[in-house]
């Protein structure tokens, strides 16, 4: 490919981000970090925090893996913004669901 | 601009062939680049990542209302959980990850053997991780906690009687509430048994890349299915960040 066109192999090293291992190991270590800090609080009795914290640490720890081994860090802005728009719409279900819910049927759940 | 481009380079391919040396043998005609095939693939990839999220998402939200409404029968079917299991199998898929993330540099930089030991490696973990599942579904089997016509609520009624649950002294459940333990069970085995899914399709998509790897494959420059592969992996390992601490850890102390 680069005998074939250097020019162009060159343009694609610029524009591909390569991540190297450096990273992944020190995402790895986050990762297991945040496994060994959310089984650790699931063991202390912290009342309504008890879910509020494991969800905290868990959307942490999916932060890591989406900006990191799935490269959404260096990737274009339409990744960035398709990415961003699949969180708005899940929650944006996920809420007007919910709402739906809380809002109907008072006292009965 | 571009398309006119694309028009006569497919029009020259057709015509002599020997444009093609004016592009890598992997690049598509209707693509002016290489740069646009892999953010059109990739861009691709992420759409039907967020068909998978709206899939999963439904199941969460299931989850998440039913155990309001049902909130004692949901935390008694949690205490059947074995953390110990739970943690073991978060380590082997976020080890997994790791492997996998490694295998997509290994092709980026084309390494080939390399490329086939990390994938090796994560088809490895993988299947730790569906052999312990397979061991904690089979202790459901046995306690009769697999929800159907063998369904038990002896360890939700009776407590007393379920040696494996004494640390949480659980409080015996009337018998309409213990039996919508049933459904704690059936969103259990509906959200693990996809998540399980995923994880034996991407099992099976592995062997095919080592295959094609070990035939040289993936290290010629043309890193788009590994890489694409790789984002469909880790959002597996997401769903069960997600699974693990909703499952297993919010209901230890209530």
């Amino acid at each position: 490919m680069s005998e074939a066109n250097p020019q162009q192999a060159q343009h694609s090293e610029t524009e591909h981000h390569i991540v190297g291992p450096g990273v992944y190991v020190v995402i790895l270590v986050c990762l297991l970090i945040g496994t060994a800090l959310t089984v650790a609080a699931s063991f202390v009795d912290l009342g309504v925090w008890n879910p509020v914290i494991a969800l905290a640490i868990a959307t942490a720890k999916a932060t890591l893996v989406v900006l990191f081994f799935m490269h959404v860090k260096y990737s274009t802005k339409l990744t960035k913004l398709t990415v961003i728009a699949g969180i708005f719409t899940f929650l944006g279900l996920i809420g007007m669901t919910l709402s739906d819910y809380i809002s109907r049927a008072w006292g009965r759940w | 601009m571009s398309e006119s481009t694309a028009v006569t380079h497919s029009a020259l391919a057709e015509a002599g062939g020997s444009h093609h040396d004016d592009h890598p043998p992997y690049q598509r005609h209707h693509f002016a680049s290489v740069e646009q095939q892999a953010d059109t693939t990739n861009f691709a990839m992420w759409l039907f990542l967020l068909t998978e999220v709206m899939f999963f998402g439904g199941l969460f939200t299931a989850y998440l209302i039913m155990r309001n409404w049902y909130y004692p029968a949901f935390v008694a079917g949690s205490h059947q959980l074995n953390v110990i299991w739970g943690t073991l199998n978060t380590l082997v898929l976020i080890l997994s990850s790791f492997t996998m993330a490694m295998g997509v540099w290994c092709a980026e930089t084309r390494r080939r053997r390399g490329l086939i030991v990390c994938l090796s490696l994560t088809v490895f973990l993988g299947m730790c991780f569906l052999g312990i599942k397979t061991i904690e579904y089979h202790e459901k089997w046995e306690k009769h906690h697999i929800p159907g016509i063998r369904y038990s609520v002896e360890s939700f009624v009776n407590p007393a009687s379920d040696p494996d649950i004494a640390q949480y002294h659980d409080k015996p459940l009337a018998p309409d509430m213990a039996a919508k333990t049933e459904l704690y069970f059936f969103l259990y085995f509906a959200m693990t048994g996809m998540h399980a899914l995923h994880m034996i399709i991407g099992i099976a998509i592995l062997g095919y890349m080592i295959a094609r790897a070990r035939a040289g494959a993936y290290t010629t420059g043309h890193v788009t299915f590994v890489e694409n592969f790789g984002l469909y992996w880790h959002f597996v390992d997401i769903v069960w960040i997600y699974l693990f601490a909703l499952l297993y850890l919010i209901s230890r102390h209530q």
